[in-house]
């Protein structure tokens, strides 16, 4: 087996053009991966930058709506740019800039991780271009205008769906002409290694903060961890933590859109199958004969066909289970949660609130349950109003 | 001596054209073939197209949506090489990606190559470091796996060269196929370094569209390897492209014999 594999899944499948760019990206990354210095430079960063710590609040009133365990949020929704995204970009930037690269390409579905990257190039003098679906454009107007305000120039990707996964696809093939002098900052914990490893570390900080504010505030574990999966980076973000600790239950939710039994659906773990594609082995939305099937989710950033390759081990193993949320029960945790809490979450996020609002009732009150709030919700309000019917022009 | 090794013994310097199977039609893909080989073409290289590929450029990529739109299966790929296999002898080598042959079961993809007579198959996001993937299953079934080399493979080169198996596809230029007006790479010091360690021949592709491009790129290797230009004649003529294709074809190969005075 070679590198970078969690079970059978992961692995590097890419054109050889790239394969010396990711092999110096892997010995950039061991070296820097424990140097005191970077990490103290990330971590002041992660703490005067993006906010961090992120709070762990107590949602009183939906714990007592709902009327069976107790429920705090993690809310990465507010780091600087609105989700969990900046975590990640800000240690790749930096590595970027360690490895002295002066020009930063990613790939983005929602707009999130590409208004992170963005940002991360503003701050560290950086020239940027992201590679958006030309239907998540469309979707997220006002996330494109907003990497464009922070200098980075956004290019609209018509081929296939116009998607997260065309995205990519156009990232990869961007990369490849001009592989020697520009960075690949991927955003989630998916591609060929080291990324996967690389997206986890970098946001492996949200499940370790959540063990020592809980540890704080009720002087234990939690009982659940919940949070949504599209390549799946905020879950193994908050979940890393406490994959060694096995009475802490993890959930991780998938975008089912109309649902599992539609082909609308983006629900990887549920429908999907064993393939290779974007540079890892792992499970995939596909046909018989390995085409990748097009994918459908109301959330852009959950809209992905695959997940990354060590939520398929974590699968494989049973450690971690899967469960898909659709469309409608995802819109009604986003209105439940802004009425309820007054925390309007990112449609993605909302995902993980809507299976909470089904398991949470169910359980003693003594029980814990974290939801990892990914991501703020204003970049959506018009998405959902076009959802329910509300004629909004932004 | 198989078929892809013959074609070297008796062409020196091969041309190798590539189109996209099942672009516009198989039955036009049939077509030219047999057409390719009738102009020169040593070596037809057939894409199973598929969904992402990420590796080619906007011509290819169109060609691949057109074909899977049209219905095109690896099955039905496989019965046309049959077909073919009743009228030709030009060597034919696949160009696919990693998942269509990791879902269709490399075992019984590589025995279908055999057993219809597919002599290679290139699969661009199948490097050296997972070639593992492939080779237990082409090795038993005689099917050679084409690596790549590029640009940027330096130190990598060596190795890869020494595994090759068929022939060194040699990538002339960094980014995906397609078009290029002009090759900057020098190909003469990456052939050098190819040929310290391999025992196939290996030939240039990415960016040759021109006799010009062509005669210079098999002269420094062992062959030139031409597809978007060809896909685009297909694009632009569809059902009647056979007759431009043989045209463009003709003066391409007679280029690349041009080399091997």
């Amino acid at each position: 087996m070679t590198k970078g594999r969690y079970g059978i899944h992961g692995g590097q499948y890419l054109p050889e053009t790239l394969m010396n760019a990711v092999l110096e990206l892997e010995e950039a990354y061991e070296h820097y991966r424990n140097d005191p210095d970077f990490l103290a430079e990330l971590h002041r960063l992660y703490r005067e930058y993006a906010n961090r710590p992120s709070l762990l609040y107590y949602a009183k009133k939906m714990t007592e709506d709902l009327g069976g365990c107790k429920i705090y949020l993690k809310r990465e929704d507010l780091n600087h740019t609105g989700a969990h995204k900046i975590n990640n970009v800000l240690g790749q930037i930096l590595l970027a800039k360690k490895m002295g690269k002066k020009r930063v390409i990613a790939e983005t579905g929602a707009g999130q991780h590409g208004v992170a990257t963005a940002t991360g190039a503003a701050l560290m003098n950086m020239e940027c271009v992201v590679y958006m679906g030309s239907e998540d454009c469309e979707r997220q107007k006002l996330n494109v205008f907003r990497m464009q305000l922070l200098g980075a120039t956004v290019v609209p990707v018509e081929s296939g769906t116009g998607t997260l996964k065309d995205a990519v696809n156009e990232a990869l093939r961007v990369w490849t002409a001009r592989c020697e002098d520009t960075f690949y900052v991927l955003g989630s914990c998916m591609g060929p290694h080291p990324y996967p490893a690389m997206v986890r570390d970098f946001q492996k900080i949200i499940g370790e903060e959540i063990r020592a504010q809980l540890q704080e505030k009720e002087g234990r574990l939690p009982d659940y961890v919940l949070a949504c999966v599209g390549g799946g980076s905020n879950a193994i973000g908050a979940f890393y933590d406490f994959i060694k600790e096995p009475e802490v239950k993890l959930i991780g939710v998938e975008a089912a859109g109309l649902g599992v039994d539609d082909p609308k659906n983006a629900a990887t773990i549920s429908n999907g199958s064993l393939g290779i594609f974007h540079g890892m082995k792992s499970y995939f939305l596909q046909d018989e004969y390995g085409q990748i099937a097009p994918v459908y989710s109301i959330s852009a950033g959950l809209d992905y066909p695959g997940i990354g390759p060590e939520h398929a081990y974590l699968h494989d193993i049973g450690r971690v289970q899967y469960v898909p949320a659709t469309d409608a029960e995802a819109v009604e945790a986003f209105n439940y949660l802004s009425k309820t809490e007054g925390i309007i979450p990112a449609v993605e996020s909302a995902h993980a609130v809507a299976h909470a609002m089904k398991l949470a009732p169910t359980l003693p009150k003594d029980k814990i349950m974290v939801i990892n709030l990914s991501g703020r919700g204003d970049k959506d309000v018009a998405a959902i109003a076009r959802y329910m019917g509300v004629d909004l022009h932004e | 001596m198989n078929r892809i090794e013959a074609a070297f013994a008796k062409q020196k310097k091969v041309f190798i054209g590539f189109i996209t199977a099942g672009d516009p039609s198989l039955a036009v893909t049939k077509e030219l073939v047999l057409t390719m080989e009738k102009a020169g073409c040593g070596i037809v290289e057939l894409g199973i197209p598929f969904s992402d590929p990420v590796a080619e450029g906007i011509v290819v990529q169109r060609a691949d949506t057109r074909a899977l739109a049209a219905g095109t299966t690896t099955d039905k790929i496989f019965d046309l090489v049959a077909e073919l296999r009743k009228e030709t002898q030009v060597p034919l080598v696949f160009l696919t990606y990693a998942n269509p042959i990791y879902t269709y079961g490399a075992d019984r993809f590589f025995a279908k190559c055999e057993e219809t007579g597919v002599d290679g198959v290139i699969i661009p996001d199948i490097p050296y470091e997972e070639r593992e993937e492939m080779l237990p299953y082409s090795r038993p079934h005689h099917v050679a796996v084409v690596p790549l080399v590029a640009p940027t493979s330096r130190d990598r080169i060596q190795k890869i060269s020494a595994v090759a198996e068929g022939y060194v596809y040699l990538v002339s230029s960094l980014g995906v196929t397609g078009v290029r007006e002009n090759i900057t790479t020098d190909m003469e010091a990456i052939v050098k370094e190819v040929r310290k360690t391999a025992k196939v021949p290996c030939a240039v592709g990415f960016g040759i569209s021109t006799p010009e491009q062509a005669k210079k790129m098999a002269a420094v290797s062992d062959g030139a390897i031409v597809g978007s230009a060809i896909v685009k004649i297909v694009e632009a003529h569809g059902e009647d492209s056979p007759r431009y294709v043989y045209d463009y074809v003709k003066e391409m190969a007679d280029a690349v014999k041009e080399a091997a005075k």
